[in-house]
């Protein structure tokens, strides 16, 4: 079993989650490193959105550890995991949405007790987000669903965390609102020195706004390497990015294989 | 004016509905589960008041609080320890639960406290306000139903202020608007929850107390009530808690001027039915309720 790295503030170790009798995860390990964004790429049901689960705790692994900060949460309740630094902001826009805006935002400092910092840190997410300041007194579920989005980020960005899990920012979206979203999510990693575990489908906006990838296939990591690799990789470019090399004629396309099949 | 005198009866009932229809309703936010044993907790803190001020000794006053306090504790502990369990089951599990725990309690109670009626002495108890005496008749108000009244207007502010401006209340509707946000923020949602049965424990047996005086006697079967304050629930939105005061209003009224100028034979058998009759035309015309909350999802 690989130890992990010395300047990581998550290490995940041959996590195995299911779903009843199914198996989801299959033995994952993947680390992530204070102050960086790393992302994790798969198809639908490769089994990204529970690895975010399986680290904030709201499903539990049969095996294999989670280590946040030197200390295993594996198996906590997910709002102690909550407590401990990490904010999961899920797919799917889960905003309150009979609160207000104003409300939304306070709730995610629920945990804190330091009300100045909480107001400064109000103002500090308005910067980022604007419209949320002119929506602050509206209720959350009236929204579109980029300013949910929106929302929610901020939302997460009001504890504090020390690690941010993102599911699926761009689900849904305008291409030019993932845009703006994953430009925002560089600058609060660059600015607010944000870490960040990123699952996508987009791998393209992924790659080019995170730092280091892992790429899942069916509960498994078949691939990890920098992101600015990964985006030179056949592999990537044919299969997640849709590149088709027209150079090569003649080559029959499915004599082309997987690497890792 | 016999008029006033029915209204300010219909409108004391109905408020005694409408605070149970509160506690089905917090709980339902809270966990969508519908707890059938609402009545039987009222009861049961009737029974901790009546023990407390008839039996011990205590002003009633002191009685009435420390039984509410009681009253709540002890619904915070029955979700944590019971309710608690079967989160994640089919809902009509909940269902049988729920009236398993209230079959259970009026039997306790009925052991404990037999099941003659009893009753505690309320200061105010039998009290009445005679207003406008003249030649055409004069108003008799009881000033328990006056109580009634006033308690149920500063409970729903108290409650509205509490959900609106505190930390923790505005948690609870977090917690009950969509639950896995609410464990992401850290909230504790378990906790939340048990918290919300205590407030809804409580405000059930502020009902009760409050009703003591104006049905002078009463015996482990009184939770009953609670099935007409579930309808005023479901006519209210079940969800909505200003429509489940707004329902128990609605039915009180009309079940008192059913009593009242329904001739003879009519006012004894439609009077208690008549909250289930509104029950059903407000089904048929907005099946939802009259206030229900309803949020699509965007996608």
């Amino acid at each position: 079993m690989a130890e992990s790295l010395p300047d990581s503030l998550l290490s995940v170790r041959n996590i195995e989650t299911y779903y009843g009798p199914i198996m989801a995860i299959r033995g994952v390990s993947l680390d992530v490193p204070k102050g960086r964004i790393v992302t994790v790429l798969g198809a639908n049901g490769a089994g990204k959105t529970t690895i975010l689960k399986t680290i904030s705790g709201v499903m539990d692994p049969q095996k294999g550890s989670v280590t946040f900060e030197g200390a295993e949460i594996q198996g906590r309740d997910p709002d102690w995991v909550a407590r401990r630094g990490i904010a999961h902001v899920p797919e799917g826009r889960e905003v309150f949405p009979f609160l207000t805006v104003r409300e939304n935002l306070l709730m995610g400092a629920f945990a804190r007790s330091d009300r100045a910092a909480v107001a400064e840190d109000l103002d500090m997410v308005y910067g980022y987000f604007p419209i949320l300041k002119e929506r602050a007194e509206q209720q959350a579920g009236y929204l579109s669903g980029g300013q949910q989005q929106m929302l929610v980020i901020a939302r997460a960005l009001m504890a504090r965390p020390r690690l941010m899990l993102l599911d699926e920012p761009s689900l849904g979206l305008s291409p030019i609102l993932v845009k703006e979203i994953f430009g925002i999510v560089r600058r609060l990693n660059e600015e607010q020195g944000v870490t960040m575990l990123l699952v996508e489908q987009n791998a393209n906006m992924a790659l080019q706004t995170a730092n280091y990838g892992y790429v899942l296939e069916l509960g498994r990591i078949v691939m990890d390497d920098e992101c600015g690799r990964l985006l030179e990789s056949d592999d990537i470019k044919e299969f997640y990015l849709g590149v088709k090399k027209d150079a090569v004629r003649g080559k029959k396309r499915w004599r082309r294989k997987k690497t890792w099949r | 004016m016999e008029l006033i005198q029915v209204l300010v009866a219909g409108i004391a009932q109905g408020c005694v509905y409408g605070l149970i229809a509160l506690g089905f309703v917090l709980i339902y936010k809270a966990t969508e589960q519908v707890n059938f044993a609402q009545g039987d907790i009222m009861m049961l803190g009737m029974f901790a008041a009546f023990t407390l001020i008839a039996i011990a000794g205590f002003p009633w006053w002191l009685g009435a609080l420390i039984g509410i306090a009681i009253t709540g504790v002890f619904g915070f502990i029955l979700d944590a320890a019971v309710l608690r369990r079967i989160i994640g089951q089919p809902q009509f599990a909940v269902i049988i639960l729920t009236i398993a725990v209230g079959f259970i309690f009026r039997s306790v109670a009925g052991g404990v406290w037999g099941a003659d009626p009893v009753s505690f002495d309320t200061p105010y108890g039998g009290m009445v306000i005679t207003i406008d005496e003249n030649e055409t008749g004069r108003t008799v108000l009881d000033v328990a139903e006056l109580a009634i009244i006033l308690g149920t207007v500063v409970l729903v502010g108290a409650l509205y202020a509490f959900f609106r401006f505190t930390r923790i209340g505005v948690a609870m509707q977090a917690s009950s608007q969509n639950q896995l946000a609410a464990y992401y923020m850290g909230i504790p949602v378990k906790y939340v929850i048990s918290l919300i049965w205590g407030i809804s424990a409580a405000v059930s047996c502020i009902a009760g107390i409050l009703l003591a005086p104006k049905i002078a006697t009463f015996d482990p079967d009184v939770g009953f009530l609670a099935i007409t304050a579930f309808a005023a629930a479901v006519i209210g939105g079940f969800g909505s808690l200003p429509g489940a005061v707004l329902g128990g209003l609605i039915i009180g009224i009309t079940e008192q001027l059913a009593q009242a100028y329904l001739p003879g034979e009519y006012a004894r058998s439609i009077a208690p039915i008549s909250g289930f009759i509104i029950l059903l035309v407000v089904l048929l015309i907005r099946p939802d309720g009259l206030f229900a909350q309803i949020q699509r999802k965007k996608v």
